[in-house]
């Protein structure tokens, strides 16, 4: 036993000595390289003509909420923006996941004396730390996802996103698309962020009534109260919820859950009745459900932080509230579920009522 | 794998070496272990960082695709190795100690983890897994939140009343476990981790009122306290962490000089042998469940007095959790508490510094906390791993002087 110990003992203590050598051989061009700068040289060589201008000094943040930057839901997505940013116009990128909100802070002024010139902090719970670091550090953009101040800063900019808009549009095709003229929605949480998918839906499936005649229900939300998982997690729920609603006859579930909303889904697949996904293109994202889709709403976060990063890093940045519409494209519906069979006139219905809701015709939300 | 859920029976013996603090020599093995605990959990969370690098990998892949070339790669694969593993704990420690603002976050971490985990050492003193920090933290909160941002008085009461007001709150929530396990029996694993639950939807049920909500907004989020209710701060730090120490020290006090002290640990070390003995089995169990509310209310006044947060469901974050694993670390006694909160805290900040500049993800942090509680767990395996097992007629005294310190405890 001692034996052995003893050659171990020799043993890391020469690997130690033998790497030791090799790292100082290649300090030169390792260590002041990092792997930051690396990557954007590279695409840089690879892609010269057609890619966008690049930023290879221009350092882009993120802070999670304590949801995590693998949540699966807004708190991905917005990164996912922030790797299309660093991907396209080579910024380089650091990040500080939050684990609960009294880091938030530390999170966001640890990102500062990195030294980015752009951090993009995630959900409104972080709109008072942003909101606070905005105002120590003027020489550094912000942008919030899902908060708007009513005086921001100059430096700091609120993205939102009107999915009222998209989810009118699901709920016309929820009620155009049900046999039994019933449908059924549920949230996390009975918060904005949440409510405004259902709102968006009711006046969607209620615009179909009027115009039709019809009396398609909506389960699950009367715009003020409704059914919610209490949880962004909690598959279950979500799932015992949505076997409610099909219990009660809805044949189309528009889970607006995140995670949670995954138990909706297969509830619906296994009774054989349709979903709609939110936030992402559920058939993306959620793939093995996709067969079980009409389509998803988007909320295009990637997009709105890819675009605050490029504004911040080409000097184009204003403090000016970004909302996402169906007119800028920062929100929308994803293409139809391969399963959906949404007929022409059905199809052709919807892209009216999208005109009319970028006209200013018909008002959402 | 019976490691991975330490019970206090597994851990609280190795405290009744404890009341011989005098005595140097009984701690040694015990902060031994510990180190060696720490170091494991280091070394193995460098393999973890080595193995995801991105360098490493790409070299890992060069090696097994190129045998040809092995020494190439394989010096490759170490050098990188060490590369990203120097970066990332080079970065934790400067993270945790390296500034004055990396140790005022540090501190500032370490504030609610040692009063929280002050609670649950104390229950297990008294034989009881208290798991129940979290909702007896957010309780707390809601309390202490609302007087904090409701009321206006003058600096200094404003302070006390909301201090005390998270704290009441808190120990009514603990005593509740310390009642039903006192008048039914019910195992305070069970109710701690339900009320838990209650205590989560309670915060959301009062989120959702008018007036737990900041004017104007629909969002899950309380008004932040007001200034007079906020913990002054000196030369950056909030008067909250010397608060901390106090309750460790008062802790200590409870537990070795005071009546009721004496009472917890007999009943923690046998409630049949204590009730035989004349003592009130059920008023203990509810008095500490109480008193750990207090001091599980006294941590979230760290968070909301002391770092301004607004009362949100998601306040505690997983202080309530990490309190259970400082606990375990600190060996239920109150220094022990007080360092491994310390560390803990460190560990915390410096796994920020460690994400934003190495980029390391934060689970990494996470996992080596988790192993250092494994390995303190499981000394046994630790002193087996690093091979510092005495011989065994070296091993003899120790024992014999174990047991005679136990015998004079039982006697005392």
């Amino acid at each position: 036993m001692k034996r052995t110990a003893r050659i171990a003992a020799v043993g890391i203590i020469a690997t130690l000595a033998l790497t030791a050598c090799g790292d100082r051989e290649d300090d030169g061009d390792d260590n002041e390289g990092g792997t930051a700068s690396d990557s954007p040289s590279v695409t840089e060589e690879s892609s010269p003509t057609e890619a966008a201008e690049q930023y290879p000094d221009f350092k882009a943040c993120m802070v999670s909420d304590s949801g995590g930057f693998d949540d699966k839901s807004f708190n991905q997505t917005s990164h996912d923006g922030l790797e299309s940013a660093a991907e396209t116009y080579g910024v380089q990128t650091a990040e500080a996941e939050s684990t609960d909100p009294s880091q938030f802070e530390d999170n966001i002024q640890s990102l500062v004396d990195e030294g980015c010139n752009q951090i993009t902090t995630v959900g409104f719970l972080l709109g008072d730390a942003t909101l606070a670091a905005a105002k120590k550090s003027k020489n550094v953009d912000f942008a919030i996802v899902d908060f708007a101040y009513e005086k921001a800063p100059a430096n700091l900019k609120g993205l939102t996103f009107n999915t009222a808009e998209p989810s009118f549009l699901a709920g016309y095709l929820a009620a155009a698309k049900s046999e039994s003229g019933v449908v059924g929605t549920f949230g996390g949480l009975n918060i904005p962020t949440v409510t405004i998918f259902m709102t968006g839906f009711l006046q969607g499936v209620e615009h179909y009534n009027e115009e039709n005649g019809a009396d398609v229900q909506v389960l699950g939300w009367d715009g003020t109260d409704g059914s919610f998982t209490e949880s962004f997690e909690d598959k279950t729920v979500g799932q015992s919820l949505a076997e409610e609603f099909i219990n009660q006859g809805a044949d189309v579930i528009f889970p607006v859950a995140g995670p949670a909303g995954l138990g909706g889904l297969q509830a619906a697949q296994d009774a054989g009745v349709w979903g709609i996904w939110v936030d992402t293109d559920g058939c993306v994202s959620a793939a093995e459900y996709c067969d079980s889709l009409l389509t998803s709403v988007v909320k295009g976060m990637d997009v709105a932080v890819d675009q605050a990063i490029l504004d911040s890093a080409s000097g184009g940045f204003s403090n000016e509230l970004y909302s996402g519409t169906l007119e800028n494209g920062g929100v929308s519906l994803a293409p139809y579920g391969p399963q959906a069979d949404i007929d022409e006139e059905l199809s052709a219905k919807i892209e009216e009522l999208k005109a009319a809701i970028i006209s200013g015709e018909i008002s959402v939300g | 794998m019976a490691a991975m859920s330490p019970t206090p029976d597994a851990v609280v013996p190795e405290t009744e070496e404890e009341p011989k603090g005098r005595d140097l020599r009984s701690w040694l093995p015990t902060v031994r272990d510990t180190a060696l605990a720490i170091v494991l959990a280091l070394l193995v969370g460098a393999f973890l960082i080595a193995i995801s690098d991105d360098d490493v990998i790409e070299a890992l892949d060069g090696l097994f695709s190129n045998p040809g070339s092995f020494f190439v790669y394989a010096g490759d694969v170490i050098r990188h190795s060490f590369g990203a593993v120097w970066d990332a704990y080079t970065a934790l420690v400067r993270g945790a100690v390296g500034s004055g603002s990396a140790l005022e976050r540090t501190l500032e971490r370490s504030a609610p983890l040692i009063c929280a985990g002050l609670g649950v050492a104390l229950a297990f003193r008294a034989g009881l897994f208290n798991i129940g920090a979290t909702g007896q933290m957010l309780v707390g909160a809601l309390a202490c939140g609302y007087v904090g941002f409701t009321y206006d008085l003058p600096p200094g009461i404003h302070l006390v009343v909301a201090v005390a007001a998270g704290m009441a709150a808190a120990a009514i929530w603990g005593g509740i476990v310390g009642v039903l396990k006192a008048q039914t029996g019910a195992h305070e694993v069970i109710t701690t981790i339900m009320l838990n639950q209650i205590g989560r939807f309670t915060v959301l049920y009062f989120l959702a009122k008018e007036s737990f909500q900041r004017p104007g907004s629909d969002n899950l989020l309380s008004p932040p306290p007001a200034e007079n209710a906020t913990y002054p701060t000196i030369a950056g730090l909030h008067l909250g962490i010397p608060l901390a120490l106090l309750a460790a020290l008062g802790v200590w006090w409870l537990l070795e000089r005071s009546r009721l002290g004496f009472e917890m640990r007999a009943v923690g070390a046998n409630p049949e042998a204590s009730r035989t003995a004349g003592m009130s089995v059920a008023k203990v169990y509810i008095a500490t469940m109480a008193i750990a509310g207090l001091l599980s209310g006294l941590a979230i006044t760290m968070t909301l007095l002391g770092l301004q947060q607004s009362v949100t469901d998601q306040v505690v974050g997983s202080v309530g959790f990490d309190a259970i694993t400082v606990a375990l670390l600190g060996r239920a006694t109150p220094l022990g508490t007080v360092l491994a909160g310390l560390l803990f805290g460190a560990l915390s900040a410096g796994g920020l510094g460690m994400q934003t500049s190495a980029g390391v993800p934060p689970e990494l942090i996470q996992v080596v906390q988790a192993l250092i509680v494994l390995f303190v767990a499981a000394p046994a395996l630790v002193r087996g791993l690093a091979r510092v097992r005495r011989r065994r007629n070296g091993d003899k005294p120790e024992r014999a002087e174990q047991a005679a310190a136990e015998a004079k405890g039982a006697t005392a």
